[in-house]
């Protein structure tokens, strides 16, 4: 445990992709099964244990610690957890007990899934004499739910794919087949087995992605070569539907990634009824009306769905490809030929009154000028009441067959024109990883009508990313030039009418806010241009911003 | 007779009214007595100086030769009488010539030591409990979260983190006298033997340790070196500099700090830290207890840290104790943050800095 400790903790500090992929492929390389095996299933999350409350830790600390020392140290650190773990103290004879064994991941995962209720505290207390702080951190984090170490269950399958050189999607593929603590994986990758076989009805695809278009992409591109459709502002995901081994109906919903998000969308997957797999885009659609991201947004990232949240924001499925159906692989068919089957399938479903799945349409053109039209006004190019929903088109190659990844060719997305505003930098903060000795995280604000009367700049939003190399170096001169004010990491630099820099602001769309004392939330906020040439008092207003969201509904 | 007749606080520090000398002062004054040499232990301007030879050493090299009127060098278990008062040095175990300072006086004994760790530490002579009266003791992590690992085993994940990336430059934060010159001897002691870069602020230092037989292996200046050529180095510098421009110079930099504040995670990510390495040169929680207990004193006297959660432990120990509510003394590493914001506002246009003491 306390080597697994170690992984989260370094994990929990490293803000970089590839390095974290590399301390995880260490440790699993280094780390005997089934303790890796375990280890791998809490970074999946497949791991979740609901016995240990924070009061049962309060308690175990109460019964060990002088009360007030206790609060001096909970008030320091700031995080129960964390404290509790630092100031257990070690009884002297489970030091020397300890020494030489201190507990496996692997014992305390068995014992939380087996102990009764009422041992727990008892069994807890020895477990955290015989761990170090960073393994009694981990233990207790892992314990109450609250572990959060930066680190994706992709992530973690792209760590296990790398000790063996095996492309991630091909994890992906074998995993919902697979349990902890998953020695069959560990012997494929580092060659010592077979493939594990998928015996899962309902497995998960890994999904085809589009490139962006540049605005030299068209000329090469032939026109009736590409079908068109919307492009929709909501979660890319698949939705498997089969039989299990006694022909039993079993359906799961996959996020773009593979993970699977079924325990989110009961009513989804309650109504689904088909047997194969549909590629397609989460929405909330109310009286057959798509809503904006906006309104999907509060039915996502929720921990439990309640009844009233299914009931105000019913979860829909707008299918646009079919990758499988009755058994059959499509995916090497071309475009053409899955859409006609997807439309099949779709009529069907609709005829049997399923209300939860519908198609995504075409977007009829003929030439790239007329598609340029569409784009630029979905409404009237067929998406009617739907178009606050669109983001853009989506061009697919007639004649492609359905390949995992990124190819460049078949797919290609060409999102609406982001909206922008003029917004002026007020704080700064350093990065991390790469950008840790520039000031790369920038926090804009439009201007407002003050209380005092005057005008005043109220912060809008933070955007970390959009500018280029040479940007950053420009702003970060900047930001260490003008500093007026210095909290811990952030700067606060000069933000006065005639004196400060102006930043063009991308992004793509509003939403309102309570968090924010501007009212307003942008979402995806990006560095669109410096305008070194404009005087902060000619930048944009905050109800420039309000009559957006107005706008947006 | 009362304790403060020996010794009691005043705006300028400690202050002896029987010897008319002061410990530690924070404003120049006519005779000081000196623990060690942290700049907020020991400041320049003061009439007569007495301390050990390596604290003596240590300010001439930061301040230069002129930095008292007059020095006068203790060797620990000496004693040196002034008007009337018997000083006697011990080994205090913080930095090299770190001293705890035994005023004896009418039959009371008061010791102050300064900054003190009872924790291993292959640069400095070890800290030795002093029996006495009051006990003086500093409480900079005086919580009962602070408690220090082994500082063999925090230095063996800085090599795990070298070991499992060659290509990448490791740059560790430590304060320039006496953290410094530890993880130097820590990082021999696990087994790596190729030369360690240091920040121009550590050069002097570290080569005064070496002088003064400790030694560190080969240690180079880390300016004109080429990038290329640090892939797999570790570099050592100032807290301050580990998170900025100088850094750009070095390939694609993890990022980590050696200090007893690293043990709490909020404070490791506030300032960036990517590999926190617990290793203080002050004393833990239990070590602060052993230490008081060790000294068999009668009343405690808590100087600068965390003073409520010390002198709360004591009153339940049934010693008398109070906090003495120092000031002017900081945490070491924020002491150096004056360093490091003089380097950041030379702009990125400017080279490397360093040399800044």
């Amino acid at each position: 445990m306390n080597e697994f400790a170690e992984l989260l903790d370094r994990l929990s500090y490293e803000p970089r992709r590839n390095a974290k992929i590399r301390l995880m492929a260490d440790y699993f390389r280094m780390t005997p099964d089934p303790e890796r095996g375990v280890a791998l299933a809490a970074l999946t999350g497949k791991l979740s244990f609901t016995n240990a409350k924070p009061a049962l830790i309060r308690a175990l600390i109460a019964e060990r610690t002088d009360p007030v020392l206790f609060e001096m140290s909970y008030d320091y650190v700031g995080d129960l957890s964390e404290t509790v773990a630092l100031m257990w103290p070690i009884p002297k004879e489970a030091e020397a007990a300890n020494a030489n064994h201190p507990p496996f991941l692997s014992e305390i995962v068995e014992g939380l899934e087996t102990l009764p209720k009422r041992d727990l505290p008892r069994q807890l207390s020895m477990w955290l004499d015989g761990l170090d702080e960073t393994g009694r951190w981990a233990l207790l984090k892992l314990i109450t739910g609250s572990l959060r170490v930066g680190a994706s269950a992709r992530l973690a399958k792209t760590a296990v794919a790398s000790l063996g050189d095996i492309p991630p999607d091909e994890v992906e593929l074998v995993w919902p087949g697979l349990a902890m603590p998953y020695r069959e994986l560990f012997a494929w990758v580092e060659g010592k087995a077979e493939r594990p076989e998928t015996l899962d009805p309902v497995p998960f695809r890994p999904v085809m992605l589009a490139h962006a278009v540049e605005d030299e992409s068209f000329s090469a591109l032939e026109a009736d070569a590409y079908a068109a459709e919307w492009k929709w502002d909501g979660i890319r995901v698949q939705a498997v539907c089969g039989r299990d081994a006694e022909g039993k109906r079993v359906g799961r919903l996959y996020s773009r990634t593979g993970e699977d998000i079924s325990g989110a969308f009961p009513d989804l997957m309650e109504a689904l009824d088909f047997d194969g797999a549909i590629d397609g885009e989460l929405l909330v659609m109310r009286h057959t009306r798509v809503q904006s991201f906006n309104v999907l947004q509060q039915r996502l990232n929720r921990k439990s769905v309640t009844a009233k949240m299914l009931a105000e924001f019913p979860a829909h499925i707008r299918a646009y490809d079919l990758l499988a159906e009755d058994g059959e692989d499509l995916r090497p068919l071309p475009f053409r030929a899955r859409r006609a089957k997807l439309e099949a399938l779709a009529a069907r479903l609709m005829a049997e009154g399923h209300d939860r799945m519908d198609l995504s349409p075409m977007v009829p053109f003929d030439t790239w000028e007329q598609l340029t039209a569409a784009r630029a006004d979905p409404s009237s190019a067929g998406a009617g009441e739907d178009a606050a929903a669109v983001e853009g088109v989506m061009l697919k190659a007639w004649d492609s067959a359905y390949l995992p990844g990124r190819p460049k060719g078949p797919w290609w997305k060409w999102k609406r024109d982001p909206h922008t505003v003029d917004a002026v930098l007020m704080y700064a903060q350093r990065g991390h990883g790469k950008r840790s000795s520039f000031y790369s995280d920038y926090t804009f604000g439009v201007w407002t009508k003050g209380e005092e009367g005057g005008d005043v700049l109220v912060p809008v939003g933070k955007a970390y990313f959009g500018f280029t190399d040479q940007e950053l170096i420009e702003i970060d001169k900047f930001v260490r030039r003008s500093t007026i004010n210095r909290f811990g990491p952030v700067r606060e630099v000069v933000h006065e009418p005639d004196e400060g820099l102006v930043l063009e602001v991308a992004f793509e769309g509003l939403a309102r806010s309570t968090r924010h004392r501007s009212g307003v939330a942008m979402r995806f906020p990006r560095i669109a241009r410096l305008r070194w040439d404009k005087p902060p008092r000619e930048a944009d207003r905050l109800e420039a911003l309000e009559a957006l969201l107005k706008a947006e509904g | 007779m009362r304790p403060e007749e020996l010794l009691c606080p005043s705006p300028k520090g400690l202050y002896s009214p029987a010897g008319d000398f002061y410990v530690d002062p924070t404003r120049p004054v006519a005779r000081a007595v000196i623990t060690h040499g942290h700049s907020d232990h020991a400041r320049r301007g003061h009439g007569k100086v007495l301390a050990t030879r390596e604290t003596l050493s240590i300010m001439a090299l930061r301040y230069g030769a002129d930095f008292a009127g007059e020095t006068q060098a203790i060797a620990y278990g000496e004693s040196v009488d002034v008007n009337g008062v018997r000083i006697t040095a011990h080994p205090a175990g913080h930095v090299l010539g770190s001293a705890q300072m035994a005023l004896d006086w009418r039959g009371l004994t008061i010791v102050a030591s300064g900054d003190y760790k009872d924790a291993h530490d292959p640069t400095c002579a070890p800290f030795v409990p002093v029996r006495c009266h009051v006990f003086i003791s500093e409480a900079t992590f005086g919580l009962p979260v602070f408690r220090h690992p082994d500082a063999s085993h925090e230095t063996a994940k800085l090599m795990k983190s070298v070991a499992l990336f060659p290509e990448r430059a490791h740059v560790l934060g430590a304060y320039s006298l006496g953290k410094a010159q530890r993880m130097m001897a820590l990082i021999r002691q696990a087994g790596h033997s190729a030369p360690l870069y240091v920040h121009g602020a550590l050069t002097a230092i570290s080569a005064y340790y070496e002088q003064a037989g400790v030694p560190l292996g080969e240690v180079r200046h880390v300016k004109g070196v080429k990038k290329a050529d640090l892939a797999g180095a570790i570099i050592i510098a100032p807290p301050s500099a580990i998170t900025d421009i100088w850094t750009r110079n070095f390939p694609d930099p993890v990022t980590a700090f050696a200090s007893g504040w690293m043990r709490v995670r909020a404070r490791a990510r506030q300032r960036g830290i990517e590999l926190p390495l617990v290793v203080s040169d002050h004393a833990d929680w239990d070590g602060l207890m052993a230490s008081v207990t060790a000294t068999g004193c009668e009343e405690l006297w808590v100087t600068h840290g965390a003073e409520d959660a010390l002198v709360h432990w004591a009153g339940t120990r049934g010693l008398r104790a109070k906090p003495l509510h120092m000031v002017g003394y900081t945490e070491e590493d924020e002491a150096a943050e004056g360093e490091a914001v003089a380097e950041a506002e030379a702009g990125p246009d400017a080279a490397p800095q360093d040399g800044a003491s």
